[in-house]
């Protein structure tokens, strides 16, 4: 059995992975670049408009703009999780991708994250492809809501980490649906997204918390649109980086451990 | 000075799960050669070549790859490697052109280079025509030849090739073989396992024969056949008669479904005295193969 938590070997050769992942979003671009403009349309007329119309504001802040930092917190996850799991799983059991590129001097540590690397970037990509409307629709603050941009990139990393760690232990692409729907689904609900976390009894808020990712991103996302600074950023940031190392590290290790045999 | 000795194992072996694949095998082979493992479903062929791939650890004894080990040298081994996989791995993102391309890549071939060879290896494989089309467009047999072709981007010294010709009609095997014919003549080293043994016999300059992970022969097909069959091989209807007849002139057969086998030197004399003595049905004779070596040593049960 090998450690988890051995530190992999990661050369410069990542970013060829992340290269012909990045080559392939931008051939099928147009499957790509519109569900992220409709779905920040979705919820700001579905919830913010409609919601919003009964509940005009929260702690003083337009109901819209409350929200708004959810949506882009939100789509960081999303783009991140899912590319890392359906889309990771597809070219590691069905396409055989991983197999083909080891034969090459691209190690497995390379591949898985070359893999997290691109999950992160598309993250990165939806927030800039969303902060255009959200800011249209005045309800983000520029320019201190560009910071979403490095913001979403390390939330990407985060939740591609996370995501690549269920790939590696998921006996096949349809137990996927577990934690989509039993973690990411009840994440985008409970982590002060769409009511703030202080409506939760006090041991649902210490247990969101302290086991919600999504809830430190949606934290620090608010702080740069609305934008309100707080020193508890510095506890929200730690809990992410801290987070993002320890399944990022396992993620290559379980992946390892699942395709080197 | 160039090594002389491309791959050396000594005492190979690979276990897991509690099963040992490869059973403390030792080979040597040699630049320029085409080499061949040959041995029925589960005889460790698959994981002897990946571990001279560089993508499965060995769990003992030794190995060498161009002089290096592979867990040591990994990249450094793989740079200078082609591997054909036994399962189709093309990327059903990109063109024929696009995988090439792609593939070059990953072995950090600059892109005016990595552009120039693909073009130049779609022609190698004949499907310049289908240059753009997406791979799951194309047929199994070209699909075979653009894996070949990418196993060939980075001018490897040693190409390993993992039953290069399953599931191929006559004419697309008869083309793979051409080329690696093309490739050997240029001095490449190959090493390939194969379940078809005219095409051993064809392409193999040496070869083994494994079962249940270790080395039964080695030797060059022409030898291994005389060595351990003979030059020719009479056959014989099954029948009561034949077998009691045989039994008491003490000539050695086998019995093989509904015919009786004799292995001989001289099949004229066989076929007279069987004629002669032995009220035969239909007598067949021909050549021995490597077919007859690989059964007498493997047997004839079913493997899965």
């Amino acid at each position: 059995m090998q450690p988890f938590f051995l530190i992999p070997r990661i050369t410069r050769r990542a970013w060829k992975v992340w290269h012909r992942n990045l080559v392939v979003f931008v051939r099928t671009w147009h499957v790509n670049f519109f569900p992220p403009l409709i779905e920040a349309l979705l919820y700001l007329f579905a919830i913010g408009m409609g919601i919003g119309s009964y509940v005009k504001e929260i702690d003083g802040i337009p109901y819209v703009n409350f929200i708004a930092p959810a949506i882009l917190a939100i789509a960081v996850m999303n783009s991140a999780f899912f590319e890392c799991t359906y889309g990771s799983y597809v070219r590691m059991y069905y396409q055989k991708s991983f197999d083909a590129m080891i034969a090459t001097p691209l190690s497995i540590e390379d591949v898985i994250a070359g893999e997290i690397l691109w999950g992160a970037t598309r993250s990165v990509i939806y927030v800039i492809i969303m902060l255009p409307v959200l800011a249209a629709f005045g309800v983000i603050s520029l320019p201190s809501a560009l910071l979403a941009v490095p913001l979403a990139f390390l939330g990407g990393l985060m939740f591609a980490g996370i995501a690549m760690c269920f790939t590696a232990i998921s006996p096949g692409i349809d137990t996927l649906n577990y934690p989509s729907f039993l973690f990411i689904t009840p994440m985008a609900l409970f982590s002060g997204t769409f009511f703030p976390l202080t409506l939760l009894p006090l041991t649902l808020q210490y247990l969101a918390l302290a086991v919600l990712p999504l809830t430190h991103l949606v934290a620090i996302m608010r702080m740069f649109t609305l934008p309100a600074f707080s020193w508890t950023i510095v506890l929200n940031l730690s809990w992410i980086l801290a987070v993002t190392v320890i399944f990022c590290v396992a993620a290559i290790n379980l992946m390892r451990r699942r395709l080197i045999i | 000075m160039p090594i002389s000795v491309i791959i050396e194992a000594r005492d190979l072996i690979k276990t897991y799960n509690g099963v040992t694949a490869v059973d403390g095998i030792s080979f040597a082979v040699k630049r320029g050669e085409v080499f061949g493992f040959l041995g029925p479903n589960g005889a460790g062929k698959t994981t002897t070549m990946k571990m001279i791939a560089c993508v499965s650890p060995r769990t003992a004894g030794s190995l060498h790859v161009f002089g290096m080990d592979p867990d040591e040298k990994p990249k450094e081994i793989k740079q200078q490697l082609g591997v054909v996989p036994q399962e189709t791995n093309l990327d059903p993102d990109f063109t024929s052109y696009g995988n090439l391309y792609t593939y070059s890549r990953y072995f950090d071939i600059p892109v005016d280079a990595a552009d120039k060879k693909a073009e130049e290896l779609l022609e190698f494989v004949q499907l310049q025509e289908k240059r753009d089309v997406t791979v799951e467009k194309l047929s199994g047999g070209m699909k075979r030849r653009l894996i070949l072709a990418r196993a060939l981007v980075n001018n490897p010294a040693l190409l390993i090739l993992d039953e290069p010709t399953i599931g191929l009609d006559p004419q697309a095997r008869h083309l793979i073989w051409e080329k690696l014919r093309l490739l050997q003549a240029q001095g490449n080293t190959i090493v390939l396992t194969t379940h078809y043994l005219d095409e051993a016999a064809r392409l193999c300059d040496r070869l083994v024969i494994m079962d249940n992970g270790k080395i039964l022969v080695e030797g060059a097909p022409a030898d291994l056949v005389k060595q351990y069959v003979g030059h020719e091989i009479v056959e014989v209807e099954k029948s009561d008669e034949v077998i009691l007849c045989l039994s008491t002139m003490k000539i050695p057969f086998e019995v093989t479904g509904d015919t009786v086998q004799i292995a001989t030197e001289s099949s004229r004399e066989i076929a007279r005295t069987l004629l002669d003595r032995c009220q035969p049905g239909t007598v067949l004779t021909r050549p021995a193969t490597l077919e007859d070596v690989f059964l007498k040593l493997t047997g004839r049960t079913l493997r899965e």
